[in-house]
Parts: structure tokens; C-alpha cells; sequence
């Protein structure tokens, strides 16, 4: 299979679908294990990596997972190919980046992606579309049993399962759950749920993870301890009620839009819709705020009943939209125009590497079509 | 507040230096701070995080004595000093071997804990998942009697001696 194959549109788990799909746009477990006969990798030779990678490849290419799996060498890959998987999420920045021996098997649909030699030997993940942590956790614990069938994991009977990293050491699980908050930012209460999140030993992210700002008011909330809490419980809490939580306060926010600052929505909603219509260069950082402008206000016409002047405009421009549901000005198309306009997305859809200049006057012209198509 | 280089720009980057007693405050923009070779980073990665946090802990000899400080893992060859700069260990079993090390570390990271609570893998020998039953017995049976649930802890209790 090539990247190409997946590249011109966007992964299941990023459709806008699932419960409370308003504000959580997806959940994602990751796992974290280690083989019990061999090094952590930083004391490993290339030799050994490369030992560890056929073994798991081999291993994780004969499970059945209920959907097409392929492989990928990421050391072999090119920059471009190695970024267009991180901005899927398929593989992190670490894993990219890090040197030697190294690949990733990912499930044709993008639900489930194993990376062989990232931190630790392997790191499993499974995402899903809204607020859907135990099925990933249920999907995830069957493909863990599977490898453990077939492979000695380092565990301890004091500390569970053996990380490089002892911060991620006992169940190796960390919960992430990514969400749209720009009302929380426009009310300027987003500071607050920061540092509440902190006194909650809550690792808060952005959109690319660690060391990244939450572009597009996207921000991923995860677990930190993971030690002496068992999975069930860990999942359970994000769940029941972190995830309810943290979503009552964005919907807070958005009601105190409507009441109390319906013009500062208004002017941000209208301003993205006439630059999004009409810019000719636009960079990935702006596109990505303006259309998580778009998103939020099409998420309160159709779950608050919100109604204001641009929002009724946004929703007379959907109107228009043809019957072809794939073009329709929904929130799939904001996320496809969101995630398909990224650099590495633009410039292996159109086959060659380009200059910032030009990605950002290809990505307005995508967008601007995409747009266009509605009146 | 001004810059205190160029006196143009507003200092956003605040220094405190402590020297001999003596307190100094400097207060300087971005780009001077740049300029002087004092980064201003307002993201660092959990690694990097835990071997700042490492480093400013007390010396290995000062927790451990001359002997755990210069201790290698049989196994890798490891050295305490290592997860200082990287923040990574060296093999499995040096969770074993600079257990006691580990221990202050773990409890700081996973809220207190040092006990794993959850999925055991099936393949371990039955004397292994006997061990981390009862790990996790004592831990719940300590939870019971936290919480003055002594019905419960009785139970737990009988459970662990019926294991042991």
C-alpha cells in the first residue's frame, strides 16, 4: 500500500462523529511494552534494534486485526513521508525523528497503529472517533493479549510492565483525549482549566503532542500517573468524569458566547468565513484557526440551537451545499479541509515538495474551492 | 518594564540570581535574552522535564552513599547517573537493581504509588502472578483501612492469608 492511498482524505477517527462529538474529537490509548530478553533501546546497538524490529514485525503482521495492516520502514521513509505520518497521527514526533532501526504497522483504516522502536520496544495505539475510551481500551487490550501470546513482555511482579521511561512504568497506558475548546479561549478561561488540569495531574498537550501548541484550539488532555492505578479505573475516570467535565465547561463558555459576547463570536465566525472565501495565501497556523472558528460554529447551531447572524449565514451558506455529501459544508469536511491542507498533506497530494509560498497559495485555493462549492 | 539591555522592547523574561547571599533581579525581552544565549522555552518534554527534576535532587552519594552512586547493572552496564541526563534506564532489570533509587522517583511521578495495580500478562509463571495478586491485595486491604472500611479489609485479609 502506498501513503498516497490514504492521503486524499481524512482517517475515521477524525470523521466528527461519536458521542460528544461537539467538543471531543477523538480518544486514543496508547500501551506502552518492552521485550523481558533485550536492552531498553537507548543501550541497544543497531543490531539488536533491528532484532527486535523483525521479531514484533513479524509478530504483529500475523495478528488479525479485522482490517488490511501494512507496514512501514520509518528510517527508510523520506522527511516528507515520516511528517505526513506524524500529522496523521500514526506515528509521534519522537518516533520520526529518533535514529536507527524503526517501523510502524498501521491498520488500512487508521484505527490502530503498533511503532516498533520508538521509546520503548513497542508502543501500541488505538484511536477512535468522540468520547470512546473503552472501546479503544477493549480494542487495545485484545491486541496486547494477542502479541502477549507470542511474546515475553519485561514485567515485574512490583512495578507491572517495564518502561525505558520510568514515568510510564506499572500499566504502560496512557489515556489522551483531544478536544475543541475555542469558546474556553475566547472567554479567556482557558488559563483556568490549565491549571486546574495540572492540580488534576493532567498532562494538557497540543495538537501534535508534547512540546506542541493546541493549533486550532485543539488541546489533548492525558493521564500522567500510571503506577498503581489499574486501566480499568484510569479509563473510567477520563470517561465518567474528567471528559463530562471538562466538556461542561467548554459548553459553559459557549453559552456565555451567545449571551454575553455574541459579538465577539460573530466577528470571529465572519471573519474566518471571508478570509477562508478569499485569501489567496493563507499559512497552515492561520487555516487551522480559522477553521476551527467555522467548526464551532456549525457544532452550536446543531447541538445548542445557537443563532446568530453569522451563524445563520455559515448555516445558509451549508444550505447551498450540493447534494454530494463528500462536498457538503459539514464538520467531515472542515476536519478533511483541516488535515488535508497540513504541509506534508498538500505536498504529497501534489506530488512534489514545495516552498512555503506556494503551499500556502495552494492551500487557500483548496480551500477557497471547497468553499466555493457551497454557493 | 523595559528591557533592561535594549531598553526598547518589554521584558518578558525575569531572572533571579542568588550569589553568596547577594539577590540580583534582571529583566530583559526575548530576543536580547536570545542574543545572550539564555533560551526561553515554554514546553519541555516529560524526559527532559525528569532530568531537570533529577537535577536538582540531591547528589546520588548524598541519598545513597559512595557504592549505590557508582553502581553499574550487571546486566547493561547502567549507571544511576545516565537517568539524570536522559531520563531513560538501561535494561529491565535495573528496576531491580537500583530499586531502592527508584523508589522516591516513582512515588513523585505516579502520585504516590509504587505498586502496580492492573493487567498481568497470562504468560508469567504462577509464582509471579501469586506475587502480584498479593501486591495488589496488601494495596487494596491499605486503601480499606484508609477509609475505615473495615468490613472490607477483614475480607481482603482472610483473601491474603488464604494466598500466602
Amino acid at each position: 500500500m502506498k501513503l498516497t492511498d490514504i492521503s486524499h482524505d481524512i482517517n475515521e477517527w477524525f470523521s466528527g462523529a461519536g458521542p460528544l462529538a461537539d467538543i471531543v474529537v477523538s480518544s486514543r490509548i496508547r500501551l506502552a511494552r518492552n521485550l523481558a530478553d533485550h536492552r531498553f533501546l537507548g543501550k541497544c546497538s543497531a543490531e539488536e534494534k533491528a532484532e527486535i524490529l523483525e521479531n514484533l514485525k513479524a509478530v504483529l503482521m500475523s495478528l488479525n486485526l479485522g482490517d488490511e495492516v501494512f507496514y512501514i520502514s520509518v528510517d527508510k521513509e523520506s522527511d516528507l513521508n515520516r511528517n505526513f505520518l506524524v500529522e496523521r497521527h500514526l506515528i509521534s514526533r519522537h518516533h520520526a525523528m529518533a535514529s536507527g532501526p524503526r517501523g510502524a504497522v498501521i491498520a488500512r483504516r487508521e484505527f490502530f497503529t503498533a511503532m516498533i522502536n520508538e521509546e520503548d520496544h513497542l508502543r501500541l495505539q488505538v484511536l477512535k472517533a468522540g468520547c470512546q475510551l473503552s472501546a479503544c481500551a477493549e480494542q487495545i487490550d485484545r491486541i496486547d493479549s494477542m502479541i502477549e501470546e507470542k511474546v515475553d513482555y519485561a514485567f515485574s511482579p512490583r512495578f507491572g510492565y517495564l518502561t525505558a521511561c520510568p514515568t510510564n512504568v506499572g500499566t504502560g497506558i496512557r489515556v489522551s483525549v483531544m478536544l475543541h475548546m475555542p469558546a474556553l479561549k475566547m472567554t479567556g478561561e482557558i488559563d483556568k482549566f490549565l491549571s486546574a488540569a495540572k492540580d488534576m495531574n493532567l498532562a494538557v498537550r497540543g495538537l501534535f503532542g508534547e512540546g506542541t501548541e493546541a493549533a486550532s484550539d485543539l488541546y489533548q488532555i492525558s493521564n500522567q500517573v500510571t503506577l498503581g492505578v489499574s486501566e480499568k479505573e484510569i479509563v473510567s475516570q477520563f470517561e465518567n468524569v474528567i471528559i463530562p467535565e471538562v466538556a461542561d465547561y467548554e459548553k459553559a463558555a459557549r453559552s456565555q458566547l451567545l449571551t454575553k459576547k455574541s459579538d465577539t463570536l460573530d466577528d470571529k465566525i465572519s471573519r474566518a468565513m471571508a478570509l477562508l472565501q478569499n485569501a489567496h495565501l493563507i499559512s497552515s497556523h492561520e487555516a487551522l484557526f480559522l477553521l476551527s472558528h467555522l467548526r464551532l460554529g456549525l457544532n452550536m447551531h446543531d447541538h445548542m440551537g445557537a443563532s446568530t447572524p453569522a451563524i445563520e449565514r455559515l448555516c445558509a451558506l451549508r444550505a447551498k451545499a450540493k447534494a454530494d455529501e463528500r462536498n457538503a459544508l459539514n464538520i467531515r469536511t472542515i476536519n478533511r479541509l483541516f488535515m488535508l491542507t497540513l504541509p506534508a498533506h498538500l505536498q504529497l497530494n501534489h506530488g512534489k515538495s514545495l516552498d512555503p509560498t506556494h503551499r500556502d497559495a495552494l492551500r487557500a485555493q483548496i480551500i477557497r474551492d471547497a468553499l466555493d462549492q457551497q454557493c | 518594564m523595559k528591557c533592561q539591555i535594549c531598553s526598547k522592547r518589554t521584558a518578558t523574561i525575569h531572572l533571579t540570581e542568588i550569589s553568596e547571599g547577594v539577590r540580583s533581579e534582571m529583566h530583559i525581552c526575548e530576543y536580547c535574552a536570545a542574543e545572550q544565549g539564555i533560551a526561553a522555552q515554554s514546553q519541555m518534554s516529560i524526559n527532559e522535564l525528569l532530568s531537570h527534576l533529577l537535577a536538582v535532587q540531591p547528589s546520588d552519594e548524598e541519598i545513597f552513599g559512595p557504592s549505590e552512586a557508582d553502581q553499574a547493572c550487571p546486566s547493561c552496564g547502567f549507571k544511576l547517573e545516565r537517568l539524570r541526563k536522559e531520563g531513560t534506564l538501561g535494561c529491565p532489570l535495573d528496576y531491580q537493581v537500583f530499586e531502592q533509587a527508584l523508589l522516591p522517583l516513582l512515588e513523585r511521578a505516579h502520585g504516590g504509588k509504587t505498586t502496580h495495580c492492573g493487567k498481568v500478562p497470562k504468560r508469567i509463571p504462577k509464582d509471579t502472578q501469586k506475587l502480584v495478586e498479593l501486591s495488589q491485595l496488601r494495596q487494596q486491604l491499605e486503601q480499606a483501612v484508609r477509609g475505615e472500611d473495615y468490613e472490607r479489609a477483614a475480607k481482603l485479609r482472610d483473601q491474603i492469608k488464604q494466598l500466602e
